[in-house]
């Protein structure tokens, strides 16, 4: 049994999300090849290989692979196919993208988003914004499969010996090109991996009030996020939402300021080690799950919380 | 420009679903049901490029029971024109909706398909994916913004660093993310006016779609249950439980 892990990765290096899918090969065991497509993609095809549990990295680079554009990453993952038993991609926007793409063209039917590999055939997903678990057998040949990245820790980056081999690039699709992109730009930690985050809803009321929490963040070395609420009123970018449609996030410690707690939320965060909710009102839904509630004006609290921060030494 | 959007039944975003004591499902018997949400921002911006004058027809599709028919009213109540319901109490996974949708695309030619990036019960976010590689087109999918040019369509793509543009030919399949458009209410001459619009009805095996499940739901069960924790009462008291309690900062 061989399997198949799509990289999601920026050409030099790979994406946390990456590794994590890697470690969810590991528990169905058997060879793991990762596909690493892009342009001049070499470094990130290098990384690959030397990842702990890799096998081989298969580096395909083209032009027409620079942004990853869904069409041509199909295609190529579909020539490819047939060498694997299991073909893997983290459940982001990337692979959310690709692989149900890729499914449709095997004739199989994807199951999106597990959180638990219970053996070859047969795993765990969220339904229901995280309200149930249901756990189904896959009966295609091939299973494609996107990986929750929350639920693997990420494999080591070195000590890997896998070797890389160039393989074609596939076809070009026509049909689709990539125009431009306007990515967020912060030094801190990405939500998906980041350790601390510290999230604003509607409660915060203005994109202006942000820099309260990214100052806390910083102190912390956390990542700030967002509800939905907060991102439709523009106060923060998409990128920022946390939920059921936006980023599962599952952080050591989670701060949620002037956040009601919407199931919708809850489905993206509920998974975090310590919660903390920030809300004046003692009956937001937030405190049901939250292991430490302060009832408070979050425009009292938060600058408080902020200078006492400053005055202790914290880990970061 | 002909256009085809997908409007699904499910559960009510509203509604805490619980799960069933048999463990073979959740409780939908007496539940609010409603419209993806996802699927009235696709019919919203149908009815939008149509009212721009881009869009000539919208058709609204749904796939499911009898009541199905209740959600394509009410997609026929915002603005689309004619109704398609293919009538089935099969579960359909996503890859059976794709076939079955592209049977009818094979018919009813649209110049563009528009599902929701996510029905929020499977959450499964492939159906669209599917379909456009059955039919061997461009997706555009987590459209936060689409504009037409002629033959072809620039949309602006919600993706985990912030934003992308692509621009893709036509015919093309788009799904839609949250901050699209907001969906308007439908109006009560426009919810009369609907109940005069037709729909049309089919079975699958009128399509020559075998639905036959791939996966096979062995349980559904609760998540783990989190334990509600404490109140404090001061900013120190919280700084204080972070640091000694749960030693997290
Ligand atoms: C299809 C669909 C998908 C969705 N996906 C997501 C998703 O992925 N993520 C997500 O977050 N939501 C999602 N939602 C939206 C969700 O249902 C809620 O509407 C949203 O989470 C509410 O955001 P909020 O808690 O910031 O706002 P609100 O519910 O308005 O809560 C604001 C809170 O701030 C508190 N507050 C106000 N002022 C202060 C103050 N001065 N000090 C302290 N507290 C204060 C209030 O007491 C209140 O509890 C989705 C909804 C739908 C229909
Ligand atoms: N039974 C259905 N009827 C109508 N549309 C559907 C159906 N199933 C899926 N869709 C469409 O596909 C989208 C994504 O669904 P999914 O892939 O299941 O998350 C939904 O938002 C709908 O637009």
């Amino acid at each position: 049994m061989a399997i198949l892990v799509v990289a999601e990765h920026d050409n030099d290096t790979l994406k946390a999300s990456t590794l994590c899918t890697i470690a969810a090969a590991k528990v169905l065991g058997g060879d793991i090849n990762v596909l690493v497509a892009g342009e001049n993609c070499g470094a990130a095809a290098e990384a690959a290989a030397k990842c702990e549990g890799v096998t081989k990295a298969l580096h395909a680079d083209g032009s027409h692979l620079a942004h990853q554009l869904a069409e041509d990453l199909a295609a190529l993952i579909v020539s490819m196919a047939g060498d694997y038993s299991h073909i893997l991609a983290p459940a982001s926007t990337f692979g959310k993208n690709v692989m149900p793409r890729a499914a449709a063209l095997l004739d199989v039917q994807q199951v999106s988003d597990i959180t638990s590999i219970e053996d070859a055939d047969t795993f765990i997903r969220p339904i229901y914004a995280g309200n149930a678990m249901a756990k189904v057998k896959s009966k295609d040949a091939i299973k494609v499969i996107t990986v929750r990245q929350t639920a693997y820790d990420a494999v080591a980056e070195e000590g890997g010996s896998g070797t890389v081999e160039q393989i074609g690039a596939g076809e070009d699709v026509a049909g689709s090109e990539f125009v431009g992109q306007e990515l967020s730009k912060s030094d801190r930690p990405e939500l998906t991996s980041a350790r601390v985050i510290i999230s604003g809803g509607r409660g915060m009321q203005s994109g202006d009030n942000f820099p309260m929490l990214e100052e806390i963040a910083d102190k912390l070395g956390a990542a700030v996020g967002a509800s939905r609420a907060a991102v439709d009123a523009g106060f923060v970018p998409n990128d920022y939402q946390v939920g059921q449609t936006g980023k599962v996030v599952a952080p050591e410690l989670y701060i949620a300021v002037g956040i009601s707690g919407a199931i919708q939320h809850l489905a993206g965060m509920k998974d975090s080690k310590v919660i903390v909710a920030i809300n004046k009102d003692e009956e937001a839904p937030i405190f049901q799950i939250a292991d430490y509630g302060l009832v408070a004006d979050l425009f009292k609290a938060v600058p408080e919380l902020n200078e006492e921060l400053g005055k202790i030494e914290v880990r970061k | 420009m002909k256009l085809l959007v997908a409007v699904k039944r499910v559960v009510d975003y509203n509604v805490k679903v619980r799960v069933k004591s048999d463990g073979t499902g959740v409780e939908t018997a007496n539940v609010k049901m409603s419209m993806n949400p996802f699927d009235e921002i696709g019919i919203e911006e149908a009815v939008r490029l149509k009212e721009a004058g881009t869009a000539t027809e919208v058709i609204a599709i749904s796939l499911g029971v009898q009541q199905c028919q209740e959600t394509i009213r009410t997609a026929l109540a915002m603005g689309a024109d004619r109704g398609i319901h293919v009538l089935t109490d099969d579960v359909l996974e996503p890859l059976a909706v794709a076939k079955l949708m592209k049977a009818i695309v094979d018919k009813e030619s649209p110049d563009m398909v528009i599902l929701g990036k996510q029905a929020i019960d499977d959450d499964a976010n492939q159906t669209g994916q599917m379909l456009a590689a059955l039919l061997g087109w461009p997706q555009g999918t987590f459209a936060s913004k689409l504009t037409a040019n002629g033959d072809s369509l620039e949309v602006v793509r919600e993706v985990d660093g912030g934003l992308e543009t692509i621009k893709i030919s036509l015919p093309a399949v788009i799904t839609t993310d949250l901050r699209l458009n907001e969906p308007r209410y439908a109006s009560l001459p426009n919810i009369m006016k609907a109940k005069k619009k037709p729909i049309d009805q089919m079975a699958p095996a009128d399509l020559g779609v075998d639905v036959t499940p791939r996966l096979e739901t062995v349980s559904v069960v609760e998540p783990e249950k989190r334990e509600g924790g404490v109140k404090v009462e001061t900013v120190a008291e919280l700084i204080d439980k972070l640091q000694n309690e749960a030693k997290v900062i």
